[in-house]
């Protein structure tokens, strides 16, 4: 195989590590504000929330993306493949997301919350000060996780149209009949990608002060 | 005014149907060391977090420099629940050192003390660090400013936690067992802190098992068992004898442990 297939495998990774990054920030902002929603106390948006969260992580992303895909022209939305793909990416993450941030909130101290109360923090202050900081911390570990999950569910946002790693493997080995080292070629840049991941993560978790940590 | 910063009057607290606090009336003296002792479960730190509306009282009322905490009356006399901005603006006048020092983990020492001079008084970063290191030289810890709480030992993390409520400048400071979770030589610390603001007349009041501190510091002690309020007076009429029973059967378990020349 030569550098030149190579090279066109890794210019594809740039778009996988680009759709999957954006995907993973829009989801986490998404996966708070679900958050918010479950411990407003308000019960339209608990069940929004609740419902939201089952929904999207009860169906496979492959057909959230092609339901998506067909979807959006029939409602008369024009938009790229790139955005589709980050939409469909960042909603069915943020189900996930949410779903671990849920076990976060759910760890953040009463003690913690209380002396929040008495220095009048209003509720949303507290959580975007105290809660948010804390449950993230708590879940960590799980986030990066998913994070590393959606850079390799990234391949599926192909059938939206975009070429990333996956696409242009398939695409190249549709023209060169070289299967093996492009495949294995591919695979080797994904486990490249996510060891960066894991390593970035386990540094964050070791720096980050506060909850667990010295 | 009245003379005292807090009033707790025919408070009632039930859990289910276990009567926690059975019809409590207290004053708290402006300017003062007011003390709850009594043995585990006998409703004292349920009392002081009742003062803080930590926890919600059944029935009965308490006043904050006057002002009804928590719950009002309306017209026709029914009890409703204060509203939120009422509430914390009658908390604003309290301060709450915890047990368990409910620092946040997040911040530095001082982040947590500056945190709500920026966020609720609406300083700038500038100013708010520096009102806060005002207070962290008061507890002694201005060299630790830059610590995360799991940097610092317990008794220093209860100091930062004392700062903090000192930052916002209340005017009753409520202290829940402060030196519980601490060991022996960490509890000094913290009671030189206690001790010195009760000498600027700092109204304080504070749930504690440190006998030798209610004694010597205190202004006055209410000693509370099974619920009930059984009597509040100054340390010198609580501790001579002949004393109340129960007290003298509390007492007792103290003195086991050898802590007789404190009393």
């Amino acid at each position: 195989m030569s550098w030149k297939l190579f090279n066109l495998l890794l210019e594809a990774s740039l778009m996988t590590i680009f759709v999957s990054t954006i995907s993973i920030l829009i989801g986490l902002v998404l996966a708070i504000l679900l958050s918010a929603a479950n411990l407003s106390g308000i019960r339209p948006l608990q069940w929004f929330s609740k419902f939201f969260i089952s929904f999207f992580r009860g169906t496979p992303l492959l057909v959230q993306l092609l339901l998506l895909y067909n979807l959006l022209p029939v409602i008369g939305v024009q938009i790229p493949s790139l955005v589709t793909a980050i939409i469909g990416l960042s909603i069915c993450t943020a189900a996930y997301q949410a779903e671990n941030l849920r076990g976060g909130f759910e760890g953040v101290p009463t003690g913690l919350v209380e002396s929040a109360d008495m220095a009048g923090f209003t509720p949303v202050q507290t959580f975007f000060h105290i809660r948010v900081p804390i449950a993230l911390r708590l879940t960590l570990p799980a986030l990066i996780n998913e994070a590393i999950l959606i850079l390799k569910a990234s391949s599926l946002v192909s059938v939206v149209g975009l070429i990333e790693l996956t696409r242009m493997a398939q695409n190249l080995v549709a023209s060169t009949f070289m299967p093996l080292e492009i495949y294995a070629s591919a695979g080797l840049i994904y486990l490249v990608i996510n060891l960066v991941v894991a390593t970035a993560g386990r540094q964050l978790e070791r720096r980050l002060p506060g909850v667990g940590s010295k | 005014m009245s003379d005292n910063a807090i009033s707790v009057q025919h408070l009632v607290k039930r859990f289910g149907t276990t009567t926690v606090l059975d019809d409590i009336s207290l004053e708290i003296p402006r300017g003062q060391v007011s003390c709850l002792i009594g043995p585990s479960g006998s409703g004292k730190s349920t009392l002081l977090r009742c003062m803080a509306f930590l926890e919600e009282a059944t029935d009965g009322s308490i006043f904050i420099e006057g002002s009804p905490l928590g719950f009002v009356y309306d017209g026709a006399g029914k009890r409703q629940r204060q509203s939120a901005n009422d509430l914390r603006k009658v908390r604003s006048q309290i301060g709450m050192v915890f047990q368990q020092f409910n620092l946040w983990p997040h911040m530095t020492a001082l982040g947590n003390v500056s945190a709500a001079l920026r966020r609720v008084r609406k300083m700038g970063k500038a100013e708010a660090e520096e009102k806060a290191m005002l207070q962290l030289r008061k507890v002694g810890l201005e060299n630790r400013a830059g610590h995360y709480p799991s940097q610092l030992s317990g008794g220093q993390q209860q100091r930062v936690a004392i700062a903090r409520s000192l930052a916002l400048e209340p005017k009753i400071m409520l202290f829940d067992e402060p030196t519980s979770a601490l060991d022996p030589e960490l509890t000094g610390e913290v009671l030189n802190v206690m001790r010195g603001l009760a000498s600027e007349g700092m109204t304080m009041v504070v749930v504690t098992h440190e006998i030798g501190f209610a004694a010597t510091v205190g202004n006055q002690i209410s000693f509370l068992d099974h619920g009930k309020l059984l009597f509040t007076d100054a340390p010198s009429k609580v501790f001579a004898k002949p004393r109340h029973p129960r007290l003298e059967q509390f007492l007792d378990t103290y003195l086991d442990r050898g802590a007789s020349t404190l009393i």
